[in-house]
């Protein structure tokens, strides 16, 4: 009698997923590549694309006569001074609000109804109050960075587990003790979520505040190179953005491995 | 300390606005170093009268109290073990285990040797640096157990704490937990809704009616101490264990049908 012996096949193997980590990597200089031979062989005019590699000449020389410090460290230090306000002030009403029912009713109302303005559409205003100085920048981005990280905040303080707080309750926590040792913790996950958001916002309205109302910083130097049709230094500032966008989230990452280290071991 | 829960009764709420009746009124005392098991079918209010009793609910009726010598200051009265376990996940099991013990505002140096030493008894020693998620349930729920002995408790209340382990694991806890009990000899009030559970480990089975959750009976158990596996064949345990299944049995099937039982919070 004939008898049919059927294989069992992994039926899933067309879900798998591998980690393509040369392709990553190749991607990305195929790109630049590409960039670099479109430019070489003269199909688009330098004064539209200029090459990578006069752009990362550019950007060298830029750096040797420390023009490219004094916009980059002007645009660093407000980035910092509202980024650092921003947030701070996001977690503490975050907190409060999520906390608190009587200050969940001020200030939630007033939250729906000022997180939808265009953060910068205000800078006009923020000049007329603070000057056209540094602050009125800094206002800005930190605007800009409140608002996430104080909805965020907000959600992961609501979202604090009850029984956990009903236990340090049992342990005699009152209630600073429960915000410090168990609402706090447990937002902190979405406070991370909120701060890769608000560097996403900072980044963005820094460079449109430096190009309304600045003479130095990246944004500045983007668009004075472009008033001048000097396309290379406007690649250039580009180039730094992009760099400062991946390095702060790589900053954040690592910096949440660190803080929220009990989810990682 | 003696418990004494004095007709206490307690109604919630539903989202409709209607009534519903978790306790009717109930009459009990706990003496002191006594071991009673507080049974009954799911939806009868156990882990509510639990609560009640912890101050972590309040009555809607009816008041708790305790009776006993004066404790040294700052000693709790109650300590709570969860069925869940509600481990702070961003603490260690060392620092979960301080919890209490930083509420009661003790110095480093004291909670360490308390923390060493109860950890010691529930047989962590080695597990200290560990987080909750790097533990199976079973040792989990021996944190558990371990940060409520720590803060020396005159009462100890246990929400179901096994419900959430496999078998086997359930029952070497409950050897365990009887073995340290014969070392602390706190007044203990042990929520289950196992039959075999109540009977093993109690000294009276306090009987639980379905909502609304009134005193059915007090079975006493006449197993001697110290109590060991072989005592689950001996007839006064199966007859105890029968007559207490006799007691919930109807209810239990009501409870099958009803689908809502675990509604009871």
């Amino acid at each position: 009698m004939a008898v049919e012996r059927l294989v069992v096949v992994d039926r899933t193997a067309f879900l798998r997923r591998p980690d393509y980590r040369v392709v990553r990597a190749l991607a990305l200089v195929a790109l630049v590549l590409l960039w670099e031979a479109v430019t070489r062989t003269g199909w688009v005019s330098s004064l539209f694309l200029p090459s990578p590699s006069g752009v990362l000449a550019e950007g060298l020389d830029m750096a040797r006569s420390g023009q490219l410090l004094v916009h980059l460290g002007k645009s660093l230090q407000r980035l910092a001074w509202g980024f650092g306000v921003g947030a701070l002030a996001g977690v503490g009403v975050g907190v409060a609000v999520g906390f608190f029912a009587m200050a969940e009713a001020v200030v939630q109302p007033i939250i729906a109804a000022t997180f939808p303005i265009p953060k910068i559409a205000l800078l006009p205003l923020l000049i007329l109050w603070l000057g056209i100085g540094e602050a009125s920048k800094v206002a800005v981005v930190a605007l800009g960075v409140f608002f996430p990280m104080a909805i965020n905040t907000y959600a992961g303080v609501r979202q604090a587990d009850p029984l956990l707080i009903r236990a340090a309750v049992s342990f005699g926590a009152g209630r600073w003790s429960v915000i410090r040792k168990v609402v706090v913790p447990s937002a902190l996950p979405m406070v991370f979520a909120g701060l890769r958001l608000g560097a996403g916002t900072a980044l963005l309205l820094l460079v449109a505040a430096e190009q309304i109302a600045a003479d130095a910083g990246i944004g500045f130097l983007i668009l004075q190179s472009g008033n001048l049709m000097e396309t290379t230094r406007l690649m250039v500032g580009i180039v730094v953005l992009s760099l400062l966008g991946v390095a702060s989230y790589w900053a954040l990452g690592a910096l949440e491995r660190l803080v929220v280290r009990w989810r990682h071991i | 300390m003696r418990i004494v829960v004095d007709r206490v009764t307690k109604t919630f709420h539903d989202r409709r606005g209607r009534d519903v009746v978790a306790l009717g009124q109930v009459d009990f005392a706990v003496e002191p170093r006594e071991f009673v098991a507080l049974l009954g079918p799911s939806g009868c209010g156990k882990s509510t009268l639990l609560n009640i009793i912890a101050g972590l609910l309040p009555p809607s009726a009816g008041r708790v109290y305790f009776e006993g010598e004066p404790r040294p200051g700052g000693a709790p009265v109650t300590a709570t073990v969860f069925q869940e376990f509600a481990l702070f996940p961003w603490r260690t099991v060392r620092a979960n285990v301080e919890l209490g013990l930083e509420e009661l505002g003790l110095p480093a140096a004291e909670r360490a040797e308390r923390s060493r030493r109860y950890l010691e008894m529930t047989g962590l020693t080695g597990f200290e640096g560990k987080y909750p998620h790097q533990l199976s349930g079973g040792m989990r729920q021996r944190v558990g157990i371990a940060r409520a002995l720590a803060v020396e408790p005159a009462v100890l209340l246990l929400d179901e704490p096994f419900s959430a382990l496999d078998a086997q694991t359930r029952t070497l806890m409950m050897d365990e937990l009887l073995g340290i009990w014969a070392r602390t000899r706190q007044t203990i009030l042990y929520v289950t809704h196992n039959i075999q559970e109540a009977v093993f480990m109690a000294d009276r089975v306090i009987v639980l009616s379905r909502r609304p959750g009134e005193v059915l009976d007090v079975v006493p158990i006449k197993l001697p101490r110290p109590r060991h596996e072989g005592q689950q064949g001996e007839p006064v345990f199966v007859q105890t264990a029968d007559r207490i299944w006799g007691l919930i049995k109807s209810q239990a099937q009501a409870a099958l049908l009803d689908g809502d039982g675990e509604a009871e919070r």
